[in-house]
């Protein structure tokens, strides 16, 4: 078993990160250059690391496997950024921050975590705009804000549609500048395959070059991990097509425990599926629900276009169902509805898989042209994208996955229970719960890799001898070595029949249906089944193409899906043992219905998430048994000091 | 719906590289352009030939990993669009489609249609940055800037790193990248103190790894997905005057406590 | 010297000597042009003209020396940035190019260029060394003629106006001046916004201004200059030419011999 301490440190909470920077330990400057950390991808929360712990003297080697930094699919953010700033003065504070995530959360996060992120959140917007971020202004030449992703308050910085591409461009740059004076060696198009872990304590990695297939070792005092989600274990998401759950899968594997896998965000507004080639779903942002009202017809099976259905025969069933929000509701909640309606039949487009996100309204409320200077962009990209013309008949949407909550288990200094390894961003469970809040993402991976990780992660290279790294001629490197190329070597010898994409497509049908938007017992236990004659297919009937010593796609995929397979198990796992429904995750026999006396009273709507917090107010981390051993699962309570676990409301 | 392609195939920088031709599978024209690829991949792959190597990522037209030059021109028939976002009911069936990696010195071939675009990256670290260490920021709204410049330098700021202009430069010139990279930092107050400093560099590097020179052709432009402006060249050419003419800041003083 | 290697070596530098030496050479084929149209006045202004530059070496010199300048560092530099242009782009494309937003003009920079440069060569051997051997008479009339013993009877002064009407008589040199005048044309219209673009004197605001300056600009100097030719072709001077002397004998040329002067 696994030992977990979260390490929260004690004292009221809103002096608990204060006082634990002083009370970790300090590294002499001297020292610190004799310390070498690998930081794994360079996404918001790698690029930050990598760059900060370079600015204050560490030695630091950054791996991504694209080929430059500034490809992580951070970039691909839209929305936003929030920061507990107060500058629009509308009652906001790091506390409503605090609260405002963890009940998003479904109360299903780390409060001190929490706490801290909210903090953190508003020096994240000084550094960002020193750094030369083009936030939105305002005439006067201060930062703009917007309300965004079912928040009250308008505390959501951003830069057009594309807050993230310059969020992790600033991320880059500051990369960049400690590359150019050598406190980062770069390493790109490498791919980490394996975490070495000598005497219990994560002190390398084992990379494959894609340019040229070779495998090296390094060695390290610590590893960090920012490699991102695992979302496209669905196959068909809002995820870039590269974004893998390998390099913390294999952490897994060897010993690192995976905490709330289950935990998947369906993002409300996105595209639908348009056929089976389809290799990708796109996200249309958020901040089209502040002006956009969505809608489905009234009658099942109502196959009239948009403009023929009357005001009296649609439904808003957003404003319906919770008032207070409307179409502001958060994405889960969201998400969740617009599949009832679907269910129901009433959903529109080829498939019936879709409801409509109409600005009929807007657009006669403030005309064309402030729609285009809102939304130009996104009504161009699904112009595009369907050939539709949203200005002039609605858009069609539906749910798709966009990010998991779920990650590596790590402690309150983002240390995993493997000691040395450090995981951060979307990579690591630890600040969402069970679900995320819009424009909450930009801010934990900054959070983490600019403000958090720098100052906590001395306090394990303290307890270390500096230079006293092991070599990578140490024998358990050659074990690993031996590993990778055994495993490499197994893909090309397949001489089976189907491609890793033909296996990767059916695994994320197997996922999205039984494991997606809505879960229950049968259901998972078919997924579980499935899930294992497809591993075992998957092992004897697998084709690669071209060698191992070269540039090859079909071998790189060839890990990535097979690492989703087992992952898609231990997912499908996780949902059934957690017999609640928090979040995102939906377990269909745990939800409210018309006899709860919360629906009576008029605080959720028959169908909302129903939590069990006396049996689930936990984390459940999962650790690897070895390859034919159920895993254990493992629980960290959550206690909450500050806050009272309440039925979350949004009517 | 069904097209030929011609692909140009290479097994490495090394060794000589040809135009294969295939015929596609039975497509949909409501697929985009890299699922296309997907497709033949797919069907290649089947059939025990190597599948074409091409560049992609997050397929929303933001990352730029994708590349390639369709009928010659960089990422596609539409204007203001990567490879990712343009689909196929922008051919007509039986269409003949020519597809070429990036072609550039400075860009050397990897594999099919794989470039290595590092040398942006180099670029990018003689100066794309503003030094300021993490935590030494003053408060956001202590630094206004006006928000047409702010709007500008979002302008620049956007491009997305594809290459598509060295691409599309009859000289295979990198101005319109380094000029967006030099003009959004350039345009900011916080860019100011390193402006100088940071014109001279980045172009120097930019000639270092052999890229052409700018016959403001306007090729860039037209190609480029975030339609970056030919006037953040202009600007860099302004400050990179200014910063010749400036000369070299002097060398301080040695010594110290 | 350190910042002349460093403008030179640098591609924007390059660029700068291109900008402005053309700025430069715009401004003599402005003047030029305007020398050239009191072609249009009495012969006697023209002629004026010339004797006073020719009897003025301390303005003439530093001119032509200066041109000379301009030219030979316009053209090397435009070499130079070409060679490393064309060393970018080491394969090309096999795909159908489409001109991606680019000019036919802004294309041909360099060819229109040389041929400008060749004409340039072949006008001061025709008009300012005058060397009888280019100036296609005893091709196309059988006869010689040395322009350099054109006089102007009533004053004596070297008879630039009947220099002018018997070099364009000759069809074929007015063929490659009018070419050669439409490719300079051609080559300042994108030239001309491209120096403002160069120095980096432009803005979205001025941009659109500068281009349409440059286009009516161009055109105004392939109007300026064509008009000589044409107007020589259509008969301008024929009458006058009819009787001017050379080197003290008289010339006569037969008005058959040379189509399309009546």
């Amino acid at each position: 078993m696994a030992t977990l301490n979260s390490n929260v440190p004690s004292g009221p909470l809103d002096t608990k990160w204060e006082n634990h920077k002083f009370n970790s330990k300090l590294i002499n400057p001297a020292n610190k250059r004799k310390y070498r950390i690998i930081v794994v991808g360079a996404g918001l929360a790698g690029a930050s690391a990598a760059a900060t712990l370079a600015e204050l003297g560490y030695e630091v080697q950054n791996f991504v496997f694209h080929d430059s930094p500034r490809r992580a699919h951070s970039v691909a953010a839209q929305g936003g950024i929030n920061a507990a700033k107060n500058y629009q003065n509308d009652g906001d504070s790091v506390h409503r921050l605090f609260y405002d995530t963890i009940k998003g959360g479904d109360f299903r996060s780390r409060e001190a975590n929490v706490h801290r992120l909210a903090e953190v959140s508003v020096q994240i917007i000084d550094q960002c705009a020193a750094q030369g971020v083009p936030f939105a202004r305002e005439y006067g030449g201060l930062l703009d804000n917007r309300s965004f992703g079912g928040a009250q308050v308008s505390r959501t910085f951003y830069a057009r549609g594309q807050t993230g591409q310059q969020l992790l461009l600033g991320a880059y740059s500051a990369l960049s500048r400690n590359v150019a004076n050598g406190g980062v060696k770069l390493h790109t198009h490498s791919e980490m395959l394996d975490l070495v872990v000598v005497d219990g304590q994560a002190k390398g990695i084992m990379v494959r070059n894609l340019q040229t297939g070779e495998l090296t070792r390094h060695t390290a005092d610590a590893v960090v991990l920012a490699t991102g989600g695992y979302g496209n274990v669905f196959n068909l998401s809002t995820y870039a097509r590269g974004s893998n759950t390998t390099a913390i899968w294999r952490a897994y594997r060897r010993g690192a425990c995976f905490g709330n896998p289950c935990f998947t965000q369906i993002h409300p507004t996105c595209i639908p599926v348009s056929g089976d080639y389809q290799s990708k779903l796109t996200l249309m942002s958020e901040s089209l629900r502040n002006d956009g009202r969505i809608w489905a017809p009234a009658k099942v099976g109502d196959k009239r276009p948009p403009g023929e259905i009357p005001e009296g025969e649609r439904d808003y069933f957003l404003e319906r169902m919770y008032g207070a929000f409307g179409n502001l509701a958060p994405r889960d909640v969201a998400s969740r509805a617009a599949k009832t309606v679907c269910d129901e039949g009433r959903g529109v487009g080829a498939t019936g898989l879709g409801v409509y996100l109409d600005f009929a309204e807007s657009i006669k409320r403030l005309g064309d042209e402030k729609i285009r200077e809102r939304y130009g962009n996104l009504f161009s990209m699904y112009h595009e994208i369907t050939d539709e013309d949203a200005y002039k008949a609605p858009m069609r949407i539906y749910p798709a996955v966009h990010y998991t909550m779920g990650g590596l288990w790590v402690d309150y200094n983002l240390m995993s229970n493997l000691p040395g390894l450090f995981v951060l961003g979307e990579a690591n469970f630890s600040d969402h719960g069970a679900n995320r809040l819009g424009a909450s993402a930009l801010m934990q991976g900054l959070s983490d890799g600019y403000f958090v990780l720098p100052s906590t992660i001395s306090n394990y290279l303290a307890t270390q001898a500096p230079a006293k790294r092991p070599p990578v001629s140490h024998a358990v490197f050659s074990e690993v070595e031996t590993d990778v190329r055994n495993r490499i070597q197994r893909y090309i010898d397949g001489k089976g029949k189907r491609t890793p994409g033909s296996y990767h497509k059916e695994l994320g049908k197997i996922m999205w249906e039984y494991c997606g938007m809505a879960r229950n017992r049968p259901s998972l236990e078919k997924a579980l089944g499935l899930l294992g004659n497809l591993r075992e297919e998957y092992r004897s009937n697998l084709h690669v193409s071209g060698e191992a010593a070269e540039w090859n796609q079909s071998l790189e995929s060839a890990g990535r899906v097979e690492d989703f397979i087992e992952l898609g198990e231990l997912m499908c796992r996780d949902a059934l043992e957690r017999e609640e429904s928090c979040g995102g995750h939906f377990r269909e026999e745990f939800q409210y219905t018309k006899d709860d006396p919360e629906v009576r009273s008029g605080l959720v709507n028959p169908g909302d998430v129903k939590r069990d917090d006396a049996r689930f107010a936990h984390v459940a981390a999962w650790e690897f048994a070895g390859p034919d051993r159920p895993p254990v699962r493992n629980q960290e309570e959550l206690k909450y000091e500050e806050v009272k676990m309440s039925t979350r409301s949004y009517k | 719906m069904k097209v030929q392609l011609k692909v140009w195939r290479q097994k490495n920088r090394n060794s000589p590289g040809k135009f294969v031709t295939y015929d596609s599978p039975d497509l949909n024209p409501n697929m985009s352009f890299l699922e296309m690829l997907d497709v033949v991949n797919e069907s290649l792959a089947s059939k025990s030939e190597d599948p074409i190597a091409f560049d992609h990522d997050c397929r929303e037209g933001i990352c730029g990993t994708c590349s390639l030059v369709i009928d010659g021109k960089p990422h596609g028939p539409h204007k203001g669009v990567a490879t990712c976002q343009t689909y196929m009911r922008s051919f007509k069936e039986g269409d003949q489609i020519v597809i070429e990696p990036f072609r550039a010195r400075a860009f050397p071939l990897v594999k099919d249609l794989v470039v290595d675009r590092k040398a942006f990256d180099r670029i990018q670290q003689k100066g794309g940055f503003i030094s300021v260490r993490t935590g030494s920021a003053p408060d956001a709204n202590s630094i206004p800037v006006p928000k047409e410049n702010a709007d500008l330098a979002m302008d620049a700021a956007q491009c997305i790193g594809c290459g598509a202009c060295v691409a599309a430069c009859k000289n295979a010139s990198a101005m319109l990248f380094v000029s967006a990279k030099v003009s959004h930092l350039g345009l900011l107050p916080q860019g100011q103190p390193e402006r100088h400093r940071r014109v001279k560099a980045m172009v120097d590097q930019m000639d270092e790894e052999g890229f052409g020179a700018c016959t403001v052709t306007g090729s860039c432009e037209a190609v480029c997905p975030k339609s970056i402006s030919l006037d953040f060249i202009a600007r860099m050419n302004r400050d990179y005057l200014v910063a010749l003419a400036k000369g070299d800041p002097k060398k301080p003083a040695a010594g110290g406590a | 010297m350190k910042l002349l290697l460093q403008i030179w070596r640098s591609s924007l530098g390059k660029k700068y000597v291109m900008a402005l030496t053309g700025g430069a050479l715009l401004l003599f084929v402005l003047g030029h042009m305007a020398g050239n149209l009191q072609f249009f006045l009495p012969p006697t202004y023209i002629n004026a003209y010339g004797h006073f530059l020719q009897t003025t070496p301390e303005l003439l010199w530093p001119s032509r020396i200066g041109l000379l300048a301009m030219v030979g560092l316009h053209i090397s530099a435009a070499i130079s940035l070409t060679v490393a242009n064309r060393a970018a782009r080491p394969t090309r494309y096999a795909g159908a190019i489409s001109s991606q937003g680019a000019t036919l003009a802004a294309r041909t920079m360099i060819w229109s260029g040389l041929v400008v440069a060749s004409f340039i060569v072949y006008h001061l051997l025709h008009y300012t060394l005058t060397l009888p051997q280019v100036n296609g008479y005893q091709v196309f009339t059988g006869q010689s003629m040395d322009f350099d013993g054109l006089v102007e009877p009533k004053t004596g002064y070297h008879d630039i106006f009947a220099m002018i009407v018997l070099g364009f008589r000759i069809p074929v040199v007015s063929g490659f001046y009018l070419l050669s005048v439409g490719l300079l044309s051609i080559h300042l219209g994108h030239g001309v916004a491209s120096m403002f673009q160069s120095l980096g004197l432009r803005s979205h605001v001025w941009w659109p201004r500068i281009a349409t300056s440059a286009r009516v600009l161009s055109v105004v100097i392939f109007l300026g200059y064509a008009a000589i030719p044409v107007s020589v072709l259509l008969g301008r001077g024929s009458d006058y030419v009819n009787d001017v002397r050379t080197s003290g004998k008289s010339v006569h040329l037969s008005p058959s011999s040379l189509s399309p002067s009546k």
